[in-house]
């Protein structure tokens, strides 16, 4: 090689090259791994989610649905709360199983095609999505428009005497339990493998 | 012309001409920089013949933005990133009662969208005119991730008057990113640092829209702008190309 003694292998212009390179490098990395982490780190942390009295069991009737404002992130204010529309199980129509989790059927009015909030007519017992015209019958199944799956639900419980409110929680149509998932992701068949679970939804309560 | 100075000789300011002090400043920059040849290179350079008004939509683009730049730098002074009704509030505030504050905002807001419509209206010239083809696939590259970005720039931009409208048109927009199979649902929790629109991630959103996007874009302008020097710009199409006469003398047509 020119410019290296006898056995050398490297010569003082490739190595001066290769530290200050490699100096550049590490330095590069150095910064920009730790910021792109920072960045994406909510991806990854758990939120907490807490459970919040809406009522006795008095107030859900099981023939419509009663409003409850819940807040799902703490410290924004309106822009951290939903609106659930909440009644009692009525076994002979609510064909899922039953567990201490459903006794009080919640529906988050998120809708499942893109996320807008959705409104229960009494008169026609349908949601009413106002953006692109899905429609939910009295149990949250898709009735008609384009949403994918049925409304999401929260879990509830009785607790002294009270009910109250949990995590969110998606079905198929089959009201099988998944994971909360976002609006607009489908989940009978090859869905739920095309839309998986996040690392940063609460814990489901085992039923 | 003043006499040049001999040694020991007081310069006499007094005769110095006014118009002639502009000169010296930018002589005295030019003698320490060099940067005049490159901007005659950038700016007078031969262009085809035939060229019309069609020309001259990529310049139009560039000066929105450079509207869009400005207006925000200064809308920036007052805008404050708070979900808890700040920005809603901050909003207003410039709106109704800061002075100018309706016309800059309203700059800032129709700008955006004839920053669009002249990006298509440029798009749409170099694809009819051939102008994308060798040697200019990159500029149209880079024309194309500058288009992505500005549409990126619509998106964040649409949330920050934190109004029903942009609340909503933000949940929808990002719902429809957790579509995408596979990486859709962590793209989501990307876009809004959690699972659900949460305390930071207005912030997320003005940070993107005023420093990370803007930033990409200025310095993929000047990429676009360098390559549109380097390479010079296309004839229209239905111009042929008239070969010099003596070139046509020892050709068999």
């Amino acid at each position: 090689m020119p410019g290296t003694f006898e056995g050398e292998t490297v010569n003082r212009r490739r190595f001066m090259n290769l530290v200050t390179n490699g100096a550049g490098g590490v330095a590069a990395v150095a910064i920009t791994l730790p910021v792109l982490g920072f960045a994406a780190g909510p991806i990854f942390s758990r939120v907490p989610f807490e459970w919040q009295t809406i009522g006795m069991p008095a107030d859900f009737p099981k023939s419509t649905y009663q409003t409850r404002v819940v807040e799902i992130v703490q410290g924004i204010g309106e822009a951290g709360k939903t609106t659930a529309y909440v009644r009692a199980r009525d076994p002979s129509i609510d064909t899922e199983p039953e567990d201490q989790y459903n006794q009080f059927v919640a529906l988050s009015s998120r809708c499942m095609h893109l996320g807008c909030p959705v409104r229960f007519v009494a008169a026609a017992e349908r949601f009413i999505c106002p953006c692109h015209g899905g429609v939910y019958d009295f149990r949250g199944m898709v009735a008609g428009g384009p949403p994918v799956r049925p409304l999401d639900r929260f879990y509830t419980r009785l607790k002294d005497g009270y009910v109250q409110i949990g995590p969110r929680y998606s079905v198929n149509s089959e009201l099988r339990r998944f994971s909360p998932r976002d609006p607009g992701e489908p989940l009978d068949g090859v869905g739920q493998y095309l839309y998986p679970a996040r690392f940063s939804t609460s814990q489901i309560p085992q039923s | 012309m003043p006499r040049p100075k001999r040694p020991g000789e007081a310069q006499d300011v007094g005769a110095f001409p006014p118009a002639e002090a502009g000169i010296t400043v930018v002589d005295w920059i030019d003698e320490r920089t060099s940067l005049s040849p490159g901007i005659r290179w950038m700016l007078f350079r031969k262009v085809p013949k035939g060229i019309n008004w069609a020309y001259t939509l990529g310049s139009a683009t560039l000066f929105a933005f450079l509207a869009q730049a400005v207006t925000g730098v200064f809308l920036a002074m007052y805008y404050r990133p708070d979900a808890a009704g700040g920005a809603y509030e901050s909003i207003r505030y410039i709106t109704d009662d800061a002075f100018l504050g309706q016309f800059v905002r309203g700059m800032h807001k129709w700008g955006a969208s004839v920053m669009i419509i002249l990006i298509f209206l440029h798009m749409a010239r170099v694809f009819f005119y051939g102008a994308y083809k060798y040697p200019r696939e990159l500029t149209w590259i880079i024309g194309v991730v500058l288009l992505i970005l500005t549409l990126v720039m619509g998106f964040t931009g649409y949330l920050l008057p934190f109004d029903q409208r942009a609340y909503w048109a933000t949940i929808v927009g990002v719902n429809i990113n957790g579509t995408g199979p596979f990486v859709g649902p962590f793209l989501s929790d990307f876009l809004r640092a959690g699972p659900e629109f949460g305390a930071t991630t207005l912030s997320r959103f003005y940070a993107i829209h005023m420093l990370l996007v803007p930033g990409a874009i200025g310095a993929l302008i000047g990429a676009h702008l360098y390559l549109v020097s380097k390479l010079g710009i296309t004839a229209p199409p239905w111009l042929k190309a008239e070969p010099e006469p003596e070139l046509l003398e020892h050709s068999e047509v």
